[in-house]
C-alpha cells in the first residue's frame, strides 16, 4: 500500500484538516489519491519496439453542492498544491448549504488479491516469451506477415480520504497479454487479434504455454477473414456467439441505463423504469463482484463496495447504474458504480462487468431458425448515441446463414440498431453463457474504464448489417 | 501560471545528465506543464469547474542500439533518481534493435519561429460563465430544446524537448475551446447535436450567440428522422466529418503503417491515389494553427509537405526509426501531421448538393470502421435525404460502407475550405458508396 504523506511537507492530520475545513456544508466530496505504475513491453515487426515504463501520483480534490461539482487535480501532494485546490473549489462553490453525507456502506469482501504483477516476473522472461510467440507463429507458414504481441501491467493503489477523516483504500492489480497477426495470401491481407487479461498475474493467464493458444485464436480468425466475401446489406436475422459479442448489450443497453444520463433525462430509457424493455427470458445484470474479473472493484472510486445489480429482470428494466451524485439527486443509494480513469477525472457512474445471463435454448437451434442472416462470433469496438439510442459494433469474424446452415465467412461489417427496441427483437436466449476474454475498455466523456462482459448466444430478428453487397 | 522554461530545462538536463552518468550512450527527454480551467452549464446553470495542473516527463535512454522509456508525473530528483536507474537496467535488458537511433544531427529544427501560438490573456471564470449563460441562452431559445451542456476551457502548456546530441528547445502554447450539446426532442424522437469553437487566440473564439443557435438549429432539424432502404448512392459529407477521411489517410501513409507492411497504401507513392483534381497539404507553419509546430517531437524540422499532387501520392510521414528501416530520411511527422487540409474544389456547396439528383448527406458517423490494411470502410451514420439539391428529412439507422482505395478515386470537393480544426477538408462528395438501412 502506498502512503501518500510520506515523503510530502503536509501530514494525514492536516490534510484531513483541509478537506474537512472545505468539505463543509458540502453535499458530498472527498480528497482521492491515486499512485499508479504501468508497463508496457511491445514485440513488433521481429524485434522489440518498446519496453516503457509509467509511474504516476496525484490527488483529485471534489466538492459537490446540489447539482454543482467542483473539481481540482495536481500530482504534486503537497501542502502549498492541496490548499491551492481547496481555494479553487472554495471559489466555485460560493454560498454552500448543504449537509454532508457520511454514509459509505461497508464491506470485507476481496475481489483480488494485492500483488504486483509487473514484479511477479522479470522483464527477460516477458521478452522470452514475446520472442516464442513470434517464433511460433512465423512457423505456421508464409502467409504469416506480420506479428504483434504486447504485455500490459498494472498496479494502481488508490485512497479515499472523507469529511472527519474516513479513509478507504484499494490495491488493483490489472494486466493484459495481446497478439495480433497479419496474414496475406494471393496479395490480399487480413489481420486477427485476440488477447488474455483481467486482475491477476500474467502467469495466471499464460502458464503451461497457454500463449500458444491465444496465437492460434488470432490466427485462426485472420485465416478465416482471408477466405471472407463482401458482407450483405440491408436487414435481416443476427445470430450473435457466446462471450465478447455481448457487447452489444453493453452498447445498446448498458450506457444508457448509467444514472448521469437518466438524471439528465438525456437517455432513450430515461421514462422506462418498470416497464418491458426486453424479450422474456432476457435478464441482464452489471456486476463488480466476480473474482479477478478486468471489471471487477472491490470498492468503486469514491469508496463504495461494488455489487451484482439487476438491470433488467426478465424482460423488465429494475435499476440504473449509479454513483453517489447521481444517486443522491435521483434520491436511490449508489450501485458502486462510481469510476474514473484516473485522478486527473471526475467520477461518472459506469459499467463494470455487465452480463446477459443464459436461457435454455442452443446454438443450433438458433442457426436451424434462420433462412437468410448472419452468424456473428467476434467483434472490435462499439459505440451508441445515448439520445437517439442508435449503437453500432464491428464484427470481426462473421458467417453467412442460409437456410439454416452456416455458410461462407464474410467480411467486417458495422451492425446498427436501436437500444430501446433491440432486446425486444431477441427471440431466442441460449444456454451457453461466457465471460469475454479480459481484454475491454470502456470510454465516456474522454475517460477509458476497464470492463467486462458476457452473455449466451442470442438470436435477434431484425438488425441492419452494414456491408457492400445489395 | 505555466511553469516557465528555466524550470523544465533544468530538469530535463538533469535527466540527461544522469542517464549519461548511469551509462546511456545517448538519451532525450520531454518535460510537460499543461493547466487547465473548465467551466461545465447545463440547462442555463453552473454544472462542473475543473481545474487541472498536469506536469509530466519521459525520458527514452539508449545503450548502442538498445533502447528503452520511463515517464512519470513525479518530478522530484529523488524519484528521477529511481526512474532513471530503472529505465537504464531495462535498457541493458532490452535486444537490440539496429533502426534505434536519435535524428540524425542535420535534421534538427535550428531556428524557432514565433507562430502566435501563445496568447497571455488569462480568462476568469466569472468571464467564462458570462460567455456560457449567452451561448445556453440562445441555445436553449427553441422549446424543442430540452437539455443543453456547454463547456469552456482555456488551457496554457509549455514543453522542453531536449536530447544528448544537444537539442534543447520548446515553447508555450494557448488554446480556448467552447462547446455545446444540445438535445431536441418531439413525439416521435430525441436527438443530440452540438458546435464547437476551439482557437489559439481568445479573441478569435467564435461568438457565443453563434455557437449556441447553430448548435441548436443542428439538433432541432434532426427531429424524426426516418429509415431508408438499401441502395447504393452518392455520398456528402458534412465538413466535420469530411476530415475523417483525412485523418485516415494519414493513418494509412504514415511510415510505421508503411513498414510494417500493413496499410493498403504501402508502395504507392508517385502512384495516382486519388482523382486528379485532389491534392493535400501538410503546412506545419500557418499562423495560430491549431496544429502548428517549429519541429516534431524527436526535434526535427518540420516544412510544408504536398502530401497528394493532382491525385498523386507524393511522401510518407516519417519518424527516425521508420525512415532508417524504410531507407528514407524523416521529414519530421514524428507524433502525426500538423495542419493536413484538402485543398479546396472548384465548385460552390450548392453545385455540389446539385452534382445527383439524389443524394444523402451525412453529418455524423459512429463505430469504428475504418480498416487501414485492407482499406474497407463500414460505420453507422445520421444525416439527410437530399433531393434536387434540397434538404429532405433526416435519416438515422443506416450504415454506410466501401473501401478507401475506391473512395479517394471517386472524392469531388466543394470549395469551403476553413480552418476550424488541425485537420480539414472542404465539404465532399464521394459516389458509388453502399448504404444499408431496412
Amino acid at each position: 500500500m502506498s502512503n501518500f504523506f510520506e515523503k510530502s511537507d503536509v501530514s494525514r492530520k492536516e490534510a484531513e484538516s483541509i478537506i474537512s475545513d472545505t468539505l463543509q456544508k458540502c453535499d458530498d466530496g472527498e480528497l482521492y489519491l491515486e499512485n499508479s505504475k504501468s508497463e508496457s513491453i511491445l514485440l513488433d515487426d521481429n524485434k522489440i519496439k518498446n519496453s516503457s515504463y509509467n509511474s504516476d501520483l496525484g490527488f483529485g480534490f471534489r466538492a459537490i453542492s446540489d447539482e454543482v461539482v467542483a473539481y481540482s487535480h495536481s500530482n504534486e501532494v503537497s501542502k502549498n498544491s492541496l490548499k491551492q485546490s481547496s481555494e479553487n473549489l472554495k471559489s466555485t462553490l460560493k454560498s454552500v448549504k448543504g449537509t454532508y453525507n457520511h454514509e459509505i456502506p461497508k464491506s470485507n469482501n476481496k475481489y483480488y488479491d494485492n500483488i504486483n504483477p509487473i514484479e511477479q516476473k522479470s522483464l527477460n522472461e516477458k521478452i522470452k516469451i514475446l520472442n516464442d510467440v513470434n517464433d511460433y507463429l512465423r512457423s505456421k507458414g508464409d502467409k504469416v506477415k506480420q506479428v504483434t504481441a504486447n504485455f500490459l501491467g498494472e498496479q494502481k493503489s488508490v485512497e479515499i480520504i472523507r469529511s472527519g477523516g474516513e479513509t478507504l483504500s484499494d490495491v488493483r492489480p490489472l494486466v493484459r497479454f495481446n497478439v495480433s497477426v497479419m496474414v496475406e495470401k494471393d496479395g490480399r491481407k487480413e489481420t486477427g487479434v485476440y488477447g488474455v487479461g483481467g486482475r491477476q498475474s500474467y502467469d495466471s493467464y499464460l502458464k503451461d504455454e497457454n500463449w500458444k493458444s491465444v496465437c492460434d485464436e488470432a490466427l485462426r480468425i485472420a485465416s478465416v477473414n482471408l477466405e471472407s466475401k463482401p458482407a450483405p446489406a440491408g436487414e435481416m436475422k443476427v445470430v450473435l456467439g457466446p462471450g465478447w459479442p455481448a457487447i452489444l448489450i453493453h452498447e445498446a443497453v448498458g450506457h444508457g441505463l448509467e444514472g448521469d444520463f437518466n438524471r439528465k433525462k438525456t437517455s432513450a430509457f430515461h421514462n422506462l423504469m418498470g416497464q418491458k424493455v426486453a424479450s422474456e427470458g432476457v435478464t441482464i445484470i452489471d456486476d463488480g463482484t466476480i473474482d479477478n474479473r478486468r471489471g471487477s472493484l472491490t470498492i468503486d472510486d469514491e469508496g463504495t463496495p461494488t455489487e451484482k445489480t439487476v438491470l433488467i429482470e426478465n424482460g423488465i428494466l429494475k435499476n440504473f447504474m449509479q454513483d453517489r451524485l447521481n444517486a443522491r439527486l435521483m434520491k436511490t443509494r449508489s450501485t458502486g458504480s462510481g469510476r474514473r480513469e484516473n485522478y486527473r477525472h471526475i467520477v461518472l457512474p459506469r459499467m463494470r462487468n455487465t452480463m446477459m445471463l443464459s436461457g435454455k435454448q442452443t446454438q443450433e437451434e438458433m442457426i436451424k431458425a434462420v433462412d437468410k442472416g448472419i452468424f456473428a462470433v467476434s467483434f472490435g469496438g462499439g459505440q451508441v448515441d445515448i439520445t437517439s439510442g442508435k449503437f453500432v459494433f464491428n464484427c470481426t469474424e462473421a458467417y453467412e446463414i442460409v437456410n439454416g446452415k452456416i455458410g461462407s465467412p464474410i467480411k467486417g461489417a458495422t451492425l446498427i440498431g436501436d437500444g430501446p427496441s433491440i432486446l425486444k427483437e431477441v427471440s431466442m436466449v441460449g444456454n451457453d453463457m461466457m465471460m469475454d476474454p479480459g481484454i475491454g475498455t470502456c470510454g465516456k466523456a474522454g475517460q477509458g474504464v476497464p470492463v467486462g462482459v458476457a452473455q449466451p448466444s442470442i438470436l435477434i430478428n431484425k438488425m441492419t448489417v452494414g456491408g457492400t453487397k445489395l | 501560471m505555466v511553469k516557465d522554461q528555466e524550470f523544465l530545462e533544468t530538469k530535463a538536463l538533469y535527466c540527461l545528465g544522469l542517464a549519461k552518468k548511469l551509462g546511456a550512450t545517448d538519451s532525450s527527454v520531454i518535460v510537460k506543464n499543461s493547466i487547465s480551467e473548465t467551466v461545465n452549464f447545463r440547462n442555463k446553470k453552473l454544472d462542473e469547474s475543473n481545474r487541472s495542473d498536469d506536469l509530466g516527463l519521459s525520458i527514452t535512454t539508449y545503450i548502442g542500439k538498445k533502447k528503452s522509456s520511463i515517464s512519470s508525473s513525479n518530478l522530484l530528483n529523488d524519484n528521477l533518481n529511481i526512474l532513471i536507474e530503472k529505465c537504464i537496467e531495462t535498457t541493458k535488458n532490452t535486444p537490440e534493435d539496429e533502426f534505434n537511433s536519435l535524428p540524425d544531427r542535420d535534421l534538427f529544427a535550428k531556428e524557432v519561429k514565433d507562430l502566435n501560438l501563445y496568447d497571455e490573456t488569462h480568462i476568469e471564470n466569472n468571464q467564462k460563465i458570462d460567455y456560457l449563460k449567452r451561448l445556453e441562452a440562445a441555445a436553449s431559445n427553441d422549446k424543442k430544446i430540452v437539455n443543453t451542456e456547454s463547456s469552456f476551457t482555456q488551457n496554457k502548456s509549455n514543453f522542453i524537448l531536449a536530447n544528448s546530441k544537444g537539442f534543447c528547445d520548446g515553447y508555450k502554447t494557448s488554446s480556448f475551446t467552447a462547446s455545446s450539446v444540445t438535445v431536441a426532442k418531439d413525439e416521435k424522437s430525441m436527438e443530440r447535436d452540438y458546435e464547437y469553437s476551439s482557437k489559439c487566440f481568445l479573441k478569435d473564439l467564435d461568438d457565443a450567440d453563434e455557437l449556441g443557435n447553430l448548435a441548436a438549429n443542428q439538433t432541432i432539424r434532426k427531429l424524426s428522422p426516418k429509415k431508408i432502404g438499401s441502395e447504393k448512392i452518392a455520398i456528402i459529407f458534412d465538413k466535420r466529418i469530411a476530415k475523417g477521411v483525412l485523418s485516415t489517410f494519414a493513418s494509412a501513409i504514415s511510415s510505421s503503417a508503411i513498414s510494417r507492411g500493413t496499410s493498403f497504401l504501402k508502395d504507392k507513392v508517385n502512384q495516382k491515389i486519388f482523382s486528379d483534381k485532389i491534392s493535400v497539404f501538410d503546412k506545419p507553419d500557418m499562423l495560430r494553427g491549431l496544429g502548428s509546430r517549429n519541429f516534431d517531437s524527436e526535434g526535427v524540422k518540420t516544412d510544408t509537405l504536398k502530401l497528394v499532387d493532382q491525385g498523386i501520392l507524393k511522401h510518407y510521414l516519417i519518424d527516425t526509426y521508420n525512415g532508417k528501416k524504410l531507407n528514407l530520411k524523416s521529414n519530421g511527422r514524428c507524433g502525426g501531421t500538423s495542419n493536413l487540409y484538402f485543398e479546396n474544389g472548384n465548385i460552390s456547396f450548392k453545385d455540389l448538393l446539385n452534382s445527383n439528383s439524389k443524394s444523402l448527406y451525412i453529418t455524423e458517423t459512429i463505430g469504428h470502421g475504418s480498416n487501414i490494411v485492407t482499406g474497407d470502410y463500414s460505420v453507422g451514420a445520421t444525416g439527410f435525404l437530399i433531393e434536387n439539391g434540397e434538404f429532405k428529412y433526416p435519416i438515422n439507422e443506416i450504415t454506410i460502407a466501401g473501401n478507401f482505395k475506391d473512395m479517394f478515386q471517386n472524392i469531388t470537393l466543394a470549395n469551403d475550405l476553413e480552418f476550424k480544426y488541425a485537420t480539414n477538408s472542404p465539404t465532399m462528395l464521394i459516389e458509388g458508396m453502399v448504404v444499408a438501412g431496412k
